[in-house]
């Protein structure tokens, strides 16, 4: 039986490609993306192992710790009487502090190197011997004095920078003049893999980033003979008290190591779940296929059973064969998932992101892996076809070799179906229901909802496509009457073929209508409740400003109003809240904050604003008191002086005058700086802004249309790697609509024939063709464009109570640019078969019975 | 080798001509000739039967009077029209408009009624059927009450009348019949070649038919005859009996030479 399942898979050598590209895809996706992570994870930790060298132990800081009340207790970091004792120790050859934090290197047009990523600075470090082990200069030496630095090669070179010029650095208070020392290389994994570094003074570093005479960590190495066990219990209570962690370095390379397995394990999880679902939509192709296999061998299974081999055999042969197409399939997607991994390593190089060199792991796993999805899905999708076969009856072998399906397994389905839709939505409407915690609930009733319509496909396919035909036969004449009814005569194959279309179109059009409908209110945010100018913040939106900005900006001439962002917290009846530090009087003009009661005046009284939520939830109105206990632990009593209207994203839920906030704060976190000018925003005016920040090259100064712009396209930039992860499922359903076709034609050999004969030429044949794959195609794009919408009106509204002036966005545009392409993907995927239909011998195609 | 010349020697005007016809396939050793400077002509409204036992070259030989397929050497004329010079394109369009076919294996499209495949030919060229002439097709082969139907509910018979309507329908200057009879019973056979030899009689139709069954070929006004890919006779006014005895000459001829 294995033997004819063989001779079978060659003989139909070319009505398997479709479904052995199907699957060879699919598993190259699996196994591109485990090669590719395992790769990346097997270099990472390699080098985060070896940044670890030589450390026996390492202690960290947690920074200011607080006592019970909340107070801050301790100092902020490890300080140098530590350090010192720790050096005192016996076995410890070497002790060496850092601290750390951001830097940015300017260029000479004063822009940012390496923007975006990575930029930070750091202190060198000396030990014995006067050198830091961590950096080996190619040029010049480590940092000797506070007016110097050294810079990581990379950088020196991008900045054309050389040693003994001068440098601007900037950190997040004003810009400062270096003058380079030396350029270095690193083991640092940022550093590696693009970032910036800058090696500072250790006194430089510790004003800058922390407290003089404090450092963040330590690291220790070891004399020869004491082991890091040793150490580390040495070591241990002399930093105790000091609100830090002491391990040894093979820990921490542990630990680290367990990071990057984690961060990467959530990517490797997301671009599996896409290779999911290319398989699953592959697995309609493998059905299709193989139903038309045992359809078309019906008299020769019928005679295998007739000469007596039983249902179990036939059976088995046809599931023989999908084990042949599985392993082939899946043995070439391996070896191509290989090759996709070198690639997708190569494309993220040049996309900057530099990654550490390394060979390429191909873990047993991977191939076990590879191999069994690709087996597993071929034989799965083909054991319905086979359970057919099974009831093939031997007469059958005399008869007539194409039995009709019988109506009833179509109504029993088309009742299964329903069923299915209806409990589907019905589950999405109770998910809307029930609000926020929806999402799991609506995520299951889409599973359903899909499977369901999948099931009723069949149903559907006809009146959808015969309500299309007057339009086609008027537009298109014969081919497209033909190509209407043509594309319903296998009402379950054109079904199938649909449904793998309107998957992947489902998901595309969920993400994009949710995608846009974001863009806009956070568009709208900006634009409606946004009066400023100009925000200041840092570069790649991490980092806090300095306190001296604000000030700075209020003293120029030329700019009207001017107020910071302070991301404070209050602790109010014993729980943490988040509070924005504000000028009381300019930020009425900088923010459109509706005030509900009360006055925005109170503010400068040092009476509190709360957002309305908040003090719905908390029962406050104006005029209740407020106790609160500020971050250095001190407790106050506030008054609620005014309640606005929630600006999420841009105001905290409490807003408070920024010198409440500072009064009880060494180092005011400003995450932005909000800036009117007179006259409104003009490029002269942006530069006076610019130029008052010392054009530092860390600051970015937005106009509202940066603003808008940047998270437009931060949210283009996800919708488009979404539609690139899911045009894999979309490249498979094609290949479904070229297998479908191709079968229609190889079956309507004879009725093509005869039409050529009587008169029809071959372009015409070959719209008939294409037509048929355009209204297969489209009829599984509106499916799926419909259930998206449906979806992501579904998700909306659970989402809907967290964003202001929530209103769902329908993107006709990209839906139109949807349809066009299904209608291309159409024509696209019959080519092939419509060029054979054109090509066909009349003669012998006539002949054939 | 002696070549006979079948265009008969009456002043009738000529549907179809074949001058000179030959095809060959393949090369060298393995070259086969189907037809051999084949010089045929088929009269306006006459009812032309070809004969000859398998692989003589009849299918061929109305394959390639009828545009289906191409010819190595010689000419055929449709008409005027010269089909050697003609382009794809052409042909196609001069089967639409000028040939009607009818085949053995019915080919109907399923997918369509019986009316709508009758009147399909005409639908490809664009063109209004003559309502009046297609009653009177429809009339003739008694589909009158079937219209509606798909072809999957009519019988052999009637999906063959059907293909004789649609035929007809288009009024075109020559009918092909490629063994029409070849999948009925010999009622419904009866019936069919009746309807042929009908619309020659009464409305002047002109009709080739290729058959290897003597019975058939009786309801023709002439019966050529092939041998090996050349015409060997002819016979006007056949009977089934003359032609089976013509038939079992060349047999015989055919073993003992």
């Amino acid at each position: 039986m294995f033997r004819t399942a063989l001779r079978n898979v060659l003989a139909h050598k070319a009505r398997l490609l479709m479904t052995v590209l199907a699957v060879t895809l699919g598993v190259a996706f699996v196994s591109g993306t485990l090669v590719f992570t395992d790769t990346l994870k097997k270099s990472l930790s390699g080098q985060s192992a070896k940044s670890y060298d030589g450390i026996a132990v390492s202690v960290t800081s947690y920074g200011q710790g607080r006592d019970e009340e909340g107070r801050p207790e301790g100092e902020p970091g490890i300080s140098q009487q530590t350090l010192d004792k720790v050096r005192g120790l016996g076995g410890v050859d070497t002790v060496s502090g850092r601290v750390q934090g951001f830097a940015g290197v300017g260029d000479e047009g004063g822009k940012l190197i390496g923007s975006g990523w990575s930029n930070k600075g750091s202190n060198y470090a000396p030990v014995k011997d006067g050198k830091d082990p961590r950096y080996a200069f190619t040029t010049g030496a480590g940092p000797a004095k506070g007016d110097e630095i050294a810079l990581d090669k990379a950088t020196a070179d991008a900045g054309g920078y050389a040693v003994g010029d001068k440098v601007r650095v900037a950190t997040n208070g004003p810009v400062k003049e270096y003058s380079l020392a030396g350029v270095f290389t690193t083991e640092d994994g940022a550093v590696q893999a693009g970032g910036s570094l800058v090696l500072f003074d250790t006194k430089v570093a510790q004003e800058l980033y922390l407290k003089p005479g404090f450092f963040q960590e330590l690291s220790v190495s070891a004399k020869a003979g004491t082991s890091a066990d040793r150490l580390l219990t040495e070591i241990k209570p002399l930093v105790d008290g000091e609100h830090t962690k002491a391990q040894t370095g093979a820990e921490l390379a542990r630990e680290q190591a367990k990071d990057i397995e984690r961060e990467l394990g959530g990517m490797s999880t997301m671009l599996l779940a896409f290779a999911g679902i290319a398989l699953f939509v592959g697995v309609f192709l493998i059905y299709n296929t193989f139903t038309m296999l045992v359809t078309q061998r019906t008299k020769e299974l019928a005679l295998l059973r007739a000469v007596g081999a039983n249902r179990g055999q036939v059976m088995r042969s046809v599931l023989a064969e999908a084990l042949v197409v599985g392993v082939v399939s899946a043995v070439i997607g391996l070896v191509s998932g290989i090759g996709l991994a070198v690639g997708m390593r190569s494309l993220m190089g040049s996309f900057g992101a530099k990654l550490p060199a390394g060979d390429l792991v191909i873990a047993p796993g991977t191939i076990v892996a590879a191999l069994v999805i690709g087996v597993l899905v071929t034989t799965l999708a083909a054991v319905l076809p086979a359970w057919r076969t099974g009831r093939i009856a031997p007469v059958a072998a005399m008869g007539s070799a194409h039995l009709p399906a019988s109506a009833k397994s179509l109504v029993l389905r088309n009742i299964l179906g329903s069923v299915i839709s209806v409990l589907g939505i019905g589950v999405v409407l109770l998910g809307v229901s029930m609000g926020g915690d929806g999402r799991m609930v609506i995520g299951a009733g889409a599973f359903f909802m899909l499977i369901g319509m999948i099931v009723l496909l069949p149903l559907l396919s006809k009146p959808v496509i015969a309500s299309v035909r007057p339009l086609l036969q008027k537009l298109f004449g014969v081919p497209g009457k033909l190509a209407a009814q043509n594309a319903v005569r296998n009402p379950r194959r054109t079904a199938v073929t649909a449904a793998s279309l309107a998957i992947g179109l489902t998901l595309v059009t969920t993400l994009s209508v949710l995608g846009i409908t974001m863009g806009k209110a956070v568009d709208r945010m900006s634009t409606d409740k946004l009066k400023a100018d100009y925000k200041v913040s840092m570069s790649g939106g991490s980092g806090y400003l300095d306190k001296s900005v604000p000030e700075t900006l209020a003293k120029t001439p030329g700019i009207k109003a001017v107020s910071p962002q302070i991301a404070g917290a209050l602790r109010i009846g014993g729980e943490f809240a988040s509070a924005s530090g504000v000028t009381p009087g300019a930020i009425g003009q900088l923010l459109n904050i509706e005030v509900l009661s009360g006055s925005l005046d109170s503010l400068g009284k040092g009476e509190v604003a709360v957002a309305e939520k908040t003090a719905t939830a908390q029962k406050l109105a104006v005029g209740s008191p407020l106790q609160v206990q500020y971050e250095d632990g001190e407790k106050g009593s506030l008054k609620v002086g005014a309640v606005y209207k929630d600006l999420e994203g841009l105001l905290s839920p409490y807003v408070i005058d920024e010198k409440v906030l500072n009064a009880h704060s060494d180092e005011p976190f400003i995450s932005e700086v909000y800036v009117n000018v007179d006259g409104g925003s003009s490029k002269a005016a942006q530069q006076t802004v610019v130029d008052a920040l010392g054009k530092n090259p860390a600051m970015t100064v937005a106009t509202r249309q940066d603003m808008r712009d940047e998270m437009g396209g931060m949210i283009n930039l996800a919708l488009n790697i979404m539609y690139g992860l899911l045009g894999m499922a979309l490249i498979i359903s094609v290949l479904g609509v070229v297998n479908t076709l191709a079968m229609s034609v190889f079956e309507r050999t004879q009725e093509i024939g005869m039409l050529r004969a009587i008169g029809l030429d071959r372009s015409r044949v070959k719209n008939m063709i294409r037509l048929e794959a355009v209204v297969i195609s489209l009829f599984g794009a509106v499916l799926g464009i419909v259930i998206g919408v449906f979806l992501a009106w579904a998700v909306g509204t659970t989402v809907s109570k967290t964003i202001p002036d929530y209103a769902l966005v329908v993107p006709f545009d990209r839906i139109g640019i949807f349809l066009l392409l299904a209608g291309v993907v159409g024509v696209l995927a019959a080519m092939w078969p419509a060029r054979s239909a054109a090509r066909l011998n009349m003669l012998t195609a006539i002949k054939t019975e | 080798m002696t070549t006979m010349n079948y265009a008969p020697h009456t002043t009738q005007a000529v549907a179809a001509r074949a001058t000179g016809l030959s095809k060959v396939y393949g090369q060298g050793e393995t070259q086969v000739v189907a037809l051999n400077d084949v010089t045929v002509n088929f009269n306006q409204g006459e009812f032309t039967a070809i004969m000859g036992p398998s692989g003589s070259g009849k299918s061929t030989l109305m394959h390639c009077v009828a545009g289906l397929d191409t010819f190595s050497s010689g000419s055929v004329r449709i008409g005027d029209t010269e089909l050697g010079s003609l382009k794809d394109k052409q042909l196609t369009q001069l089967r639409r408009d000028k040939i009607g076919f009818i085949f053995q294996a019915f080919n109907l499209l399923p997918t369509l009624t019986a009316l709508e495949n009758i009147t399909l030919p005409m639908d490809i060229a664009g063109r209004k059927p003559d309502k009046q002439w297609l009653d009177t097709v429809i009339a003739m082969v008694g589909l009158s009450d079937r219209l509606g139907h798909r072809p999957t509910q009519l019988s052999g018979g009637q999906q063959q009348r059907v293909a004789v309507a649609r035929a007809l329908a288009s009024r075109p200057e020559i009918i092909f019949g490629d063994e029409p009879t070849g999948n009925l019973d010999s009622r419904s056979g009866a019936e069919v070649l009746g309807f042929l030899r009908n619309s020659v009689r009464e409305l002047g139709q002109t009709v080739v038919m290729v058959t290897h069954d003597p019975v058939a070929a009786a309801y023709a006004d002439r019966v050529v005859f092939l041998a090996d890919g050349s015409i060997v006779d002819q016979m006007t006014a056949p009977t089934a009996d003359g032609v089976l005895d013509r038939m079992k000459a060349f047999d015989a001829k055919g073993r003992t030479s």
